[in-house]
């Protein structure tokens, strides 16, 4: 996403001259989505660019291209399932992918603290060349800084990516239309879970993996297979309950999921009910929501699962109007789906 | 997954639900004490499954709630101390005090740490030995125990370096307060499942007694919560008030006897003013004079807290079951959980919180609200 960073105004109990960027502003939900609104898109961005897409669509010699970048701090920079730079190769790549475009270039800017190790920063970098080969893009400029020991958290990340999109299909939240159908393509908030459990030191038994993967292989799949993909976004920092109250508020649609078909393995379930976190909300680096008509679901889940994704169905969208999201719980009852104000918290008994 | 997907299972709740509708009489008050039950009854809308006599009220069982202004203010002050490393759960970092919150303090340059366990501080505490480590001791039973033993250990390892700011409070106290007020509309009690696991529920037969209320022990799965419903409704259509335990999957009559033990070295009672209900005699844990040297409040000087309460704010109200959170003027308005008046709006498990999150209006097409939050 262009716009994918932290915090907007606090607490009503401070004049704007107090404010200061809290943690929050960086979680995902409505803090940051302020923060991105009132400060960065309305000063920075050409009105004729959608910046809250996953990536802004630019043409350039007759060619559709798409351009976007993400910056990476995840700690820890080793968790399993994958590294911070595999993170930062198939975050920018998915990135592309969710516009349907096909990755094509990458750059790469580390940010680097003195007294990190080498050993280190080499398994970073091949794991980054394995994950560019394996998405189809090339790693082709970069840039290098090193900051004092204690301004840094080891390494950041940098990247930005160029894709083409050769297809005419317009893939993006305004496409939403009443009927579609929502599916997921796997389940939900492993990655979210597995680097929290190693930052903190809890292991689960057998051991939740993050879920980080490429996309653009499903989503070209799905594109070639003749689906008319109406919108994609890929679920990250908020979960699955922050990128459907988006696309509901940008595409004016009321979107209606069903709790018993979510996706969430065992693994995350019985963390999540330790920690009191809910799933919707946890983060995922190789998760997407697709929004298609009815006519194309029985291609797409055959698509899907030919490229080993396990698609489930999660809902539809209503024909009424409300920018909202509803969730039918397991007892039957529909309530509201929220974005969260910033980060989820432990809760305390 | 087990003990969790048999409580969730539909069918079973519809019958439940059809087995309460039919022995419900009279209309009928009953307060779910604990957050998290407030939580599962708003975010599967066993209310609505509810007949129309039954009204659910929500009780003060969120820690986060209860805890005064002034203590987090004390919070605050303490962890922008310098060489302060300030350690807190999770919730509660968000929470205003007077002005502000951990986390802006956070913002501002203090070491504010969350914990995912008590003795997660001892450990700080061993690892940074210049520096002063300081404890927020919050919630009721549940946590007591952990963080009386987080103290042993920093009395065993002979920490000069650890303390605790208790703001420990207990539930039954406040039960009899809810009920020796005039005002009271409460029937009877869902007892919070936590509380009792550790505490067990032979405490609560004398409160069932004087006030004639019945009072069951119940879980926080939404079949867990009907089946309590259930229970009480049933005791009340037949006049009966005594204490009965459905979450006997994790509680018994006695409790946890060696977590009992080290709630009683470590801590003693106190007066502990609760924020929107005010002081409660014999309501909170302090550390005992034996403890001493681990209590925040002696080790450092703090300045007085003029916390003013926010008039505009019926979370007293909301905590004593008068009011729901939807009556409040400035529910969703003035108040949202990025601008809490008051901490039941600011805490996940607080009840303002959790209409806002599950029951926001709805607009209607052609604009008119349909509004979902009742």
């Amino acid at each position: 996403m262009i716009f994918a960073g932290s915090n907007g105004p606090g607490s009503s109990q401070h004049s704007p001259g107090q404010q200061k960027i809290m943690l929050a502003h960086g979680g995902g939900g409505r803090l940051m989505h302020q923060l991105i609104d009132d400060l960065f898109i309305t000063i920075l961005v050409d009105p004729e660019y959608d910046a809250k897409h996953d990536a802004a669509i630019c043409t350039a010699g007759g060619a559709k291209l798409a351009f976007t970048t993400d910056s990476f701090v995840v700690d820890p920079l080793f968790f399993p399932g994958g590294d911070i730079g595999s993170l930062a190769v198939w975050g920018t790549v998915n990135d592309l992918a969710m516009c349907g475009a096909r990755p094509l270039y990458l750059s790469v800017g580390f940010i680097i603290e003195e007294g990190f190790a080498i050993e280190q920063l080499q398994r970073i970098v091949r794991s980054m060349r394995a994950a560019a080969d394996r998405a189809g893009a090339r790693i082709v400029t970069g840039d290098t800084k090193v900051v004092e020991f204690g301004k840094g958290h080891g390494v950041f990340i940098n990247t930005a990516g160029i894709g083409r999109i050769d297809h005419g299909l317009e893939i993006n939240p305004a496409r939403i239309a009443p009927g579609d159908v929502i599916i997921v393509n796997g389940d939900i908030g492993r990655h979210g879970i597995a680097v929290m459990a190693s930052r903190e030191g809890l292991s689960f038994e057998p051991p939740i993996t993050s879920d980080l993967a490429p996309l653009a292989a499903p989503v070209m799949a799905l594109i070639e297979a003749g689906v008319n993909i109406h919108c994609l976004r890929d679920l990250t920092r908020g979960g699955l309950a922050t990128a459907l109250v988006e696309l509901a508020q940008a595409s004016g649609r009321e979107l209606c999921i069903n709790e018993r078909e979510i996706p969430v393995s065992n693994g995350v379930r019985a963390a999540c009910e330790i920690l009191g976190f809910d799933p919707l909300y946890v983060a995922n680096e190789g998760r997407f929501t697709a929004f298609l008509p009815p006519d194309d679901l029985d291609t797409a889940l055959a698509t899907l699962r030919a490229v080993d994704a396990e698609p489930h169905v999660i809902g539809a969208v209503s024909d009424a109007g409300s920018p909202l999201v509803t969730v039918k719980t397991l007892m039957g009852t529909e309530r509201v789906v929220d974005m969260l104000s910033g980060e989820q918290l432990p809760r305390i008994c | 997954m087990k003990y969790i997907d048999e409580y969730r299972v539909p069918r079973a709740a519809e019958q439940y639900v059809r087995e309460i509708r039919r022995i419900t009489r009279r209309s009928w008050s009953i307060m779910e004490i604990c957050g998290g039950q407030t939580h599962a009854i708003i975010k599967y809308g066993i209310d609505r499954l509810l007949p129309k006599q039954l009204r659910l009220l929500h009780g003060p069982g969120c820690p986060v709630c209860i805890t005064a202004a002034e203590h987090i203010d004390q919070a605050i002050e303490l962890a922008l101390l310098p060489n302060v490393i300030f350690c807190s759960f999770g919730d509660m970092v968000r929470v205003p005090g007077t002005s502000s919150t951990l986390l802006v303090a956070r913002a501002a340059g203090a070491d504010v740490r969350v914990v995912y366990s008590p003795l997660e501080s001892v450990a700080i505490a061993q690892q940074n030995p210049r520096h002063e480590v300081v404890l927020f001791g919050i919630g009721f039973e549940t946590t007591a125990p952990a963080i009386a033993m987080a103290v042993q250990q920093a009395q065993m390892l002979n920490l000069k370096n650890f303390s605790l700011l208790s703001v420990l409070a207990l539930v039954p106290p406040a039960i009899t307060t809810l009920l020796d007020d005039p005002a009271n509309t409460i029937d009877g009690f869902l007892a919070a499942g936590h509380v009792c696991t550790v505490m067990g529920y032979r405490e609560y037969q004398p409160i069932a007694d004087k006030y004639g209320v019945p009072i069951v022990v119940t879980g926080f799965e939404p079949l867990d919560i009907l089946q309590g419903i259930h229970m009480t409704v049933a005791q009340l259509e037949r006049g009966a008030a005594t204490v009965e335990n459905q979450y006997s999957r994790a509680v018994t009559a006695e409790g946890n006897l060696p977590a009992q033990k080290l709630i009683r070295d470590v801590f003693q009672t106190v007066d502990r003013n609760w924020r929107g209900i005010g002081s409660i005699n014999q309501s909170g844990l302090a550390l005992r004079p034996s403890f001493g040297d681990f209590d925040a409040l002696h080790r450092f000087t703090l300045g007085r807290s003029h916390s003013q309460p926010e008039l505009r704010c019926i979370s007293g109200l909301i905590l004593q079951g008068r009011n729901k959170p939807h009556e409040c003027a400035v529910f969703g308005a003035e108040c949202t959980p990025e601008h809490p008046l008051g901490a039941t709006m600011v805490s996940g498990e607080g009840a303002c919180a959790a209409y806002f999150r599950y029951r926001q209006q709805k607009i209607e097409p052609g604009g008119s609200i349909k509004d979902i939050t009742k």
